[in-house]
């Protein structure tokens, strides 16, 4: 830890100078977000290796106000004459935009600092360590799994392995500098099997996690990959029709990712997100309760405090089906007269939006397979395709493949359907929740069944 | 040599990179025993300008810069990339991609020698090189044309981004090339309400050009584009669900080609035999009225190069021709395989990417009907105007693309808009029911950009009018119900 503790501090000590340098330029407000990390990524394929890569990068990003008129630069360039660059162009282009009177840093007395950090865990030394031939073997051995598994899969789109370190720092003339860092490995199987009438399925699994020793094993990950794979063989079209739909926990994340962007302050104050005006009213069916936690030990979006400097905390965005608030950062916030929740997310290059941090939709307490047992005649959505979702108006339409249920149980497998019904009702229609909820992803959400949608197939 | 911005690695530059020093670097890449390298530096500078409630609200630009170094031995890849150019740097990079191999020099690099390329991209002052106040002035025109156009206009953003991209490729062949590629976006944005019924519009466009594009399609153009479709969706009726005949407008469409077919074609998935094209060449893939061309020569358009990112020169790759599978899209290490020469697809997101087979400007050619005879041919189907973006499963050709602008055709007349339309089907299936082409070719100046294993890369996209005969149309209106 102790070289990742130097290796933070030399970040923002770097954060400081720039910020001193942009006040001196002429900024009133200076924030500097500096970016380092390192990766190692392999893949193999039928077997063989297909690539090593690794290297190492750091970036700079600054964000400046004259008066209250805003500008961001970024660059890779770290000598001395990128970071004249970066500071010339950030007050050339501030010069240029017009005064925002809702930008600003948030009040002094609403930054974090370091004694009031939670330690999150996200950092593994270990992950750091893996060695290539290491990285390669684990993700040859997740490939092998899926070939030994079912002489079906015949073909690979490959296997592979990836660790990563990232740091982070913020610096702000507003008075606050703290710094981030985690690590994450992650390994993925992609097997292909052979159809009828020519066709191919793709399949894939994967893991992924903060810590080494939370990482599935490469056989699990590779047998997992195969039984998905398999699993679509002779995929069928279905008549078009009204049926209850089940997203398993997959196809549920997808759902609540749109959700989550519609929660955002900046689409609730631009009034494109059809959750406008809904404060205090029902936006879900009462089995529904989501939080943003970004205080997740371990988990993907976990992060002691914002991208502005506030304390993290624990937002609750629906509870029992009633939206209780939307997730803003000081901007957003004040254009809708409120307090920030403490979603700020600046980018690389230095822009700030809210954004969710681990946002999770609360399990129920029936299995999976009880809530499939439980249904008579529907669709057991894996997947989705495609981008049908408008924000503005809620209106859902993707393509889906998945399985049929037939009499409570999963037949024979669908594909090259749609599923289409507008998200307020969609979320309104949820009438089971399983209790299947895992923290591998950001947004996270256990199965659930929608009571009806409109299925287009044949 | 005019302007702000210039890559360190060129003429003058302040880590020139010349034949000595790509020598030096492939030689030290290839040590290990590799059988092929190259080096591919990199030097992108972007802007972009937001204009928001009436005020520029911010203005951005972004420097970034590289080396990426590729070894291969057989069909193993080594990859690194550095951010600065210093020699100990760069010969880092390569030593750590030269790990791939194990063992000891067993090809030397040729001695490598710069290329003449064309230049698609006619330009006589970079965008980058104007002043701001320029492109100011230009989103609020549009901001203003679409304030003007209907009262029930409540929210306009407009945005403007700019970059210019400097590569410079050196392979162990003995290739070197460079190319500069700017590159420019137009983008906006509107929300009309009526009563409490809210819908979005956009519209946006540019290319491999400079503020001239504005001369063509001006700002209020697009502003005018963008609140026609809000206030055409306000009055948007659900959609049919079901199979029927689909008539695809000229232009964006090209984007169901893209998608459909094209990623199907891209060499490594045939090379590894994953596509549902592999191994079918020369036969017939799609109906016989339908030739597919990549054309990376379009004069200025989004995905034009003169060179790859492997140094290579594409040209116009013929596809399908005919209905006839002629060819696929290669890279260096596919056509290897495929013994034949690479047709310049190899490209790559940034320096910190390795290259592969990729689209440039994927396009459908005309055919001979007249647009409205096209349309007047369906009694119940879909008119598909807009699109908002598509994907597919390379595996098996089934695609899914979502409509931003579509309408019902009844009895061979184009009549009420409809919301949140899904095409859905099957790329070698929607080819062979292609059953009318108009000759209303268009290519599209749409803002298209392709994800690929993680990368992105600007692409262009063409077709005419076209009728695809049965196709799902994924509504919410049960027919008959």
């Amino acid at each position: 830890m102790s070289g990742a503790a130097e290796e933070s501090k030399a970040l923002v000590d770097l954060g400081r100078s720039v910020v001193e340098r942009a006040n001196e330029a002429g900024a009133d407000v200076a924030e500097a977000g500096v970016h380092s990390g390192s990766h190692l990524s392999v893949k193999v394929r039928m077997g063989e290796p297909e690539l090593v890569e690794e290297a190492g990068s750091r970036a700079l990003g600054l964000r400046v106000m004259v008066g209250q008129r805003v500008a961001s630069t970024y660059t890779s360039d770290l000598s001395e004459a990128g970071q004249r660059t970066l500071i010339e162009d950030a007050l050339q282009l501030a010069r240029l935009s017009e005064p925002d009177e809702f930008a600003g840093p948030p009040d002094r007395s609403e930054l974090s600092s370091q004694s009031q950090w939670e330690d999150l865990d996200t950092f593994d030394e270990g992950v750091s360590r893996i060695s290539a031939d290491e990285a390669l073997d684990r993700a040859m051995r997740g490939e092998r799994a899926a070939f030994d598994f079912d002489p079906r899969i015949a073909n690979s789109e490959g296997a592979s392995f990836t660790r990563a370190r990232g740091m982070s720092a913020l610096v702000t003339s507003g008075g606050f500098a703290g710094s981030d860092y985690g690590t994450y490995a992650s390994i993925v199987v992609n097997p292909v099997a052979d159809d009828e009438g020519g066709k191919k399925r793709s399949g894939y699994h994967w893991s992924a996690s903060r810590h080494y020793e939370d990482l599935e094993s490469s056989a699990a990950v590779g047998e997992e990959a195969a039984v998905r794979t398999i699993a679509q063989l002779g995929a069928k079209k279905l008549p078009t029709q009204e049926l209850p739909v089940i997203f398993d926990k997959d196809a549920a994340r997808s759902i609540l990712g749109l959700f989550a962007g519609c929660v955002l302050g900046g689409a609730i104050w631009r009034k494109s997100s059809y959750l406008v005006d809904r404060g205090n009213t029902r936006v879900a069916s009462d089995l529904v309760d989501i939080v943003d936690d970004p205080l997740l030990p371990r988990a993907p979006g976990s992060r002691a405090f914002d991208g502005e400097g506030l304390l993290s905390r624990r937002n609750i965005v629906v509870e029992g089906g009633v939206l209780k608030t939307y997730l803003t950062d000081t901007y957003s916030a004040r254009k809708l007269g409120v307090q920030s929740t403490g979603s700020a997310s600046r980018s690389p290059s230095g822009g700030i939006s809210p954004s969710a941090s681990n946002l999770v939709l609360k399990a129920g307490s029936q299995s999976r397979d009880e809530l499939v047992a439980d249904t008579k005649h529907g669709l057991y959505v894996t997947s989705m395709m495609g981008f049908g979702f408008n924000a503005v108006t809620g209106d859902f339409s993707r393509g889906a493949s998945g399985f049929l249920i037939k009499d409570g149980e999963l037949s024979h497998p669908v594909s090259e359907v749609t599923i289409s019904l507008n998200l307020d009702q969609l979320l309104q229609r949820i009438d089971a929740v399983a209790n299947d909820l895992d923290h591998r992803t950001a947004i996270a959400s256990p199965t659930f069944r929608v009571s009806s949608m409109t299925l287009a197939g044949s | 040599m005019t302007g702000r911005y210039h890559a360190p690695f060129a003429e003058h530059g302040s880590h020139t990179v010349d034949s000595n020093i790509a020598d030096r670097l492939l030689r030290i890449a290839l040590e290990k025993g590799g059988d092929y390298a190259d080096l591919f530096f990199e030097y992108s500078v972007s802007g972009s300008y937001v204009y928001d409630e009436q005020i520029l609200k911010s203005a951005r630009r972004a420097v970034s810069m590289g080396l990426g170094v590729r070894v291969m031995k057989g069909d193993a890849t080594g990859y690194a990339y550095c951010e600065d150019f210093s020699f100990e740097a760069m010969k880092q990079a390569a030593e750590t991609a030269a790990q791939i191999a194990a063992g000891a020099q067993t090809v030397a690099p040729h001695a490598v020698s710069m290329r003449d390329a064309p230049n698609r991209y006619p330009i006589s002052v970079e965008s980058l090189d104007v002043d701001g106040e320029a492109k100011k002035a230009i989103l609020e025109r549009a901001d203003r044309a679409a304030r003007a156009a209907d009262p029930r206009v409540i929210q306009v953003d407009a945005s403007f981004a700019e970059s210019v991209r400097e590569i410079l490729i050196a392979n162990s062949l003995g290739h070197m090339a460079r190319d500069r590629q700017p590159l420019i976006r137009f983008g906006i944005r509107v929300i009309a309400e009526d009563g409490a019924n809210r819908q979005s519009g956009s519209s946006g466009g540019g290319g491999r050009m400079g503020l001239e594009y504005f001369d063509d399609k001006t700002p209020e153009w697009h502003a005018e584009q963008a609140v026609q479709q809000a206030l055409t969706m306000l009055d948007a009726r659900e959609a049919p669900a079901g199979e029927m005949d689909v008539v695809l407008g000229p232009g964006d469409s090209g984007i169901l080609l893209h998608e459909a077919v094209g990623h199907g074609l891209e060499a490594d998935f045939n090379r590894k035999k994953t596509s549902n094209y592999s191994d079918r060449i020369g036969e017939e893939v799609a109906s016989a009225l339908c030739t597919v061309v990549d054309d990376a020569s379009l004069q200025g358009s989004r995905g034009s190069i003169n060179v790859d990112d492997e140094g290579q020169l594409p040209t116009r790759s013929v596809l399908i021709e005919g209905g006839v599978l002629k060819g696929y899209m290669q890279d260096r290490q596919s056509a290897d395989f495929f013994g034949t020469a690479s047709d310049g697809h190899g490209r790559r997101q940034s320096f910190r990417s390795h290259p592969m087979p990729r689209m440039t400007n994927t396009m459908l050619l005309g055919g001979q009907e007249a647009p409205e005879d096209v349309i007047r041919s369906v009694t119940r189907g879909v008119y598909a105007k807009k699109f908002g973006g598509g994907q597919v499963d390379i595996s098996n050709g089934d695609f899914v693309f979502s409509l931003t602008e579509g309408y019902l055709i009844e009895d061979g007349r184009i009549t009420a808009p409809l919301k949140g339309v899904n095409l859905i089907g099957n790329g070698p299936d929607a080819m062979r029911n292609v059953v009318m082409l108009g000759h209303d070719f268009e290519a599209s100046d749409g803002i298209w950009t392709c994800g690929k294993e993680g990368q992105s890369v600007p692409v262009g996209v063409g077709c005419p009018t076209i009728k695809i005969a049965s196709m799902t149309v994924g509504g919410t209106q049960v027919a008959g119900g």
